[in-house]
């Protein structure tokens, strides 16, 4: 229709360009500019909200966990693995060669204190939690954690070693605030 | 039009000012479908009854039901326990969901077998296409409402697909939970997405009949109809067969939802949610493990992804895969071999996904998931171009009076009226 007015109504010879065609074109980009402003709070509104972001951080008192023992506790509603590695644990883990890695990183870009990891307990694949904290748990072939899901395993770092997941199991943010108590977020 | 109901006056008034009599009598009563369907032109309108039994269960359960991590997994067993007839909703909701399945499935194949996807019904294939998406959308979104474990983890699992998504992975995905994990605000839009998905089938729906009915019914021969002889009037032709198909999906119904209701479940699923500890399987519903199957063949997080959307987005080409001339596989003895092949391997498929992936089975997966693409890619466009099809009938009547050993057609359409008369 929009094709079939002008020539009738207007003098529009040949294709010139008309007041009506910038009108549409105008009221065109008015239209779609209008619908993206309706349309962006919408969809903002989906974002984690305020509540839920200023819930970011959580303390732990890491002095009742032995040597060779691991606890999970939760954080932002992700389990966040914290281990107390002994010796051969670190030792095995720092003697990996980068370069049989697939996603590089060493063991002490891991760490702040060797005997201490902590890290998100969330397989990189598509999100399981993998098994290995408890006593009796499958450690899967590195001796850290096995994700039965898909089957990942993970090493005593954490690095993913074998299986579908493509990185390692991920540092969260933490300080030690002092020997005993660490803050995560 | 006039009806026959228009003898009475309150009719012909409402219709002037409002023309539903002449309309359902246009699209319900005369509407001229092709005089020979056979009992899979049943699953469509069966696809439609199942969707009013969800909307129609769904609704009650939401009278009970509660969206928050606290309440949802009791108000479930609430729901199952307290509520009187709940246990039945609840099971009817839930089996009702896989019925339907079935149903659609059928109903694909159906179109495969007899090439309803081909000119001019590519817009209504579409349509049915976007259907399954807003499908399986809907019966993904639900199962995550009882809150159970494997809701739980099957949630995480596929809404952790999206963080495959090269860089905003992340970012989209916290913009769909509402949080860093899935917790109580990933149940509540979840639940209200849930509600609403279904209505937009019901919209989509009525574009996949609207362009029915503007080229109407393909038949088991896949050629046009041309001439009124070709046709019988809906009512009470395909009412009637259509509510044989619908008393035997009931009987099928009723069967699960009595004697087997939690045969398709998983018994985990009565287990709560809880964050901190994943099930040792995970497995989708049944009617998602093809697919499941397809993602994991893929060594590669974003590829298997990938390759999960296009083994049904694929769909939406198959009119311009297959380029064969000829619709129904009956005068396609080429095509009609691979059609079975096809369904057999989505069989395998289905099986492979339900298994975990290892050893043999992820070796099959693999060469299962090649042939599903290969069939669309490469086995499809071929047979169009090298396939000697057979002599297509005259027309449909010819065709189906011939097959009833008469031979001579008779010179007037059956009349309507005359099915009144035994
Ligand atoms: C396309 C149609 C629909 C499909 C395929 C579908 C599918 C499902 C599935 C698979 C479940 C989980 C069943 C279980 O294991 O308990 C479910 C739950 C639920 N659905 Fe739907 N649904 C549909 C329409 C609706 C509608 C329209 C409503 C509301 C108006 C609704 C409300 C609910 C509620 C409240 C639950 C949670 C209670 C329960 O788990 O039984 N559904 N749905
Ligand atoms: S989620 Fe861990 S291997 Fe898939």
């Amino acid at each position: 229709m929009a094709d079939t007015a002008p020539e009738s109504e207007q003098a529009s010879p040949q294709g010139e360009e008309t007041r009506r065609d910038f009108l549409i074109l105008a009221a065109g980009g008015m239209g779609a500019i209008a619908t993206i402003a309706v349309v962006w709070p919408l969809i903002e509104t989906m974002n984690p909200s305020a509540d839920v972001l200023a819930l970011a951080s959580t303390e732990v008192d890491i002095s009742a966990i032995e040597v060779g023992q691991a606890i999970t506790v939760k954080w932002r509603g992700k389990p966040v693995f914290i281990r107390h590695r002994t010796q051969e644990e670190i030792d095995e883990a720092r003697a990996v060669p980068l370069d049989e890695l697939s996603h590089v990183e060493s063991d002490e870009e891991r760490v702040k204190k060797a005997e201490w990891l902590i890290m998100i307990g969330v397989c990189t694949h598509l999100g399981c939690i993998p098994l290995g904290n408890k006593l009796g748990d499958p450690v899967g072939l590195f001796g850290g954690w096995f994700c039965p899901c898909h089957g990942s395993h993970y090493d005593t770092s954490g690095r993913i070693r074998q299986g579908p997941a493509p990185d390692n199991l991920p540092i969260p943010e933490y300080e030690f605030l002092d020997d005993t108590l660490v803050k995560i977020g | 039009m006039t009806t026959p109901l228009h003898r009475y006056r309150i009719v012909q008034w409402i219709d002037y000012r409002l023309p539903i009599f002449s309309w359902t009598n246009e699209h319900l009563v005369e509407y001229p479908a092709p005089r020979n369907l056979n009992y899979w032109w049943n699953f469509g309108s069966l696809a439609g009854i199942m969707l009013v039994v969800q909307i129609v269960t769904g609704v009650i359960l939401a009278m009970h039901y509660m969206p928050h991590v606290d309440y949802a997994f009791n108000s479930t067993e609430h729901i199952m326990r307290n509520v009187e007839w709940g246990w039945m909703m609840r099971y009817l909701h839930a089996n009702g969901a896989s019925m339907f399945f079935v149903v659609v499935y059928i109903h694909i194949f159906r179109g495969f077998y007899y090439g309803s996807y081909k000119s001019p019904r590519e817009i209504l294939w579409w349509m049915g296409v976007v259907i399954l998406f807003l499908m399986m959308g809907s019966s993904f979104l639900g199962y995550v409402l009882p809150w159970g474990q494997m809701s739980f983890w099957a949630a995480t699992v596929i809404t952790n697909l999206i963080s495959a998504v090269p860089w905003i992975g992340e970012t989209l995905v916290q913009w769909l939970w509402g949080g860093f994990s899935i917790d109580n605000p990933t149940l509540n839009r979840f639940y209200s997405l849930h509600y609403l998905l279904p209505f937009l089938i019901c919209g989509v729906a009525f574009i996949h009949l609207w362009a029915l009915h503007h080229r109407k019914s393909n038949n088991p021969l896949g050629i046009e109809v041309k001439s009124p002889r070709d046709t019988i009037p809906f009512s009470p032709y395909y009412t009637v067969k259509d509510l044989v198909g619908l008393g035997v999906m009931f009987f099928v119904l009723a069967i699960f939802v009595f004697y087997l209701p939690n045969f398709l479940g998983e018994t985990i699923n009565y287990i709560k949610a809880d964050p901190l500890v994943t099930p040792p399987h995970i497995v989708p519903e049944w009617y998602f493990l093809p697919y499941y199957a397809i993602l994991r063949a893929v060594p590669d997080k974003l590829g298997g992804v990938i390759a999960m959307v296009a083994s049904i987005a694929i769909l939406f080409a198959l009119p311009w895969l297959d380029t064969g001339k000829v619709r129904s596989a009956r005068f396609r003895p080429i095509y009609k071999q691979f059609f079975w092949i096809f369904l057999a391997d989505c069989f395998v498929l289905g099986w492979v996904g339900a298994n975990p992936p290892e050893g043999s089975f992820i070796l099959i997966g693999r060469i299962t998931t090649i042939y599903y693409f290969a069939h669309f890619l490469i086995i499809l466009p071929l047979i169009g171009k090298f396939e000697r099809t057979r002599p297509l009938p005259e027309s449909i009547h010819q065709a189906v009076l011939a097959k009833k050993g008469g031979g001579a057609a008779p010179d007037s359409p059956p009349q309507p009226s005359a099915a009144g008369n035994p």
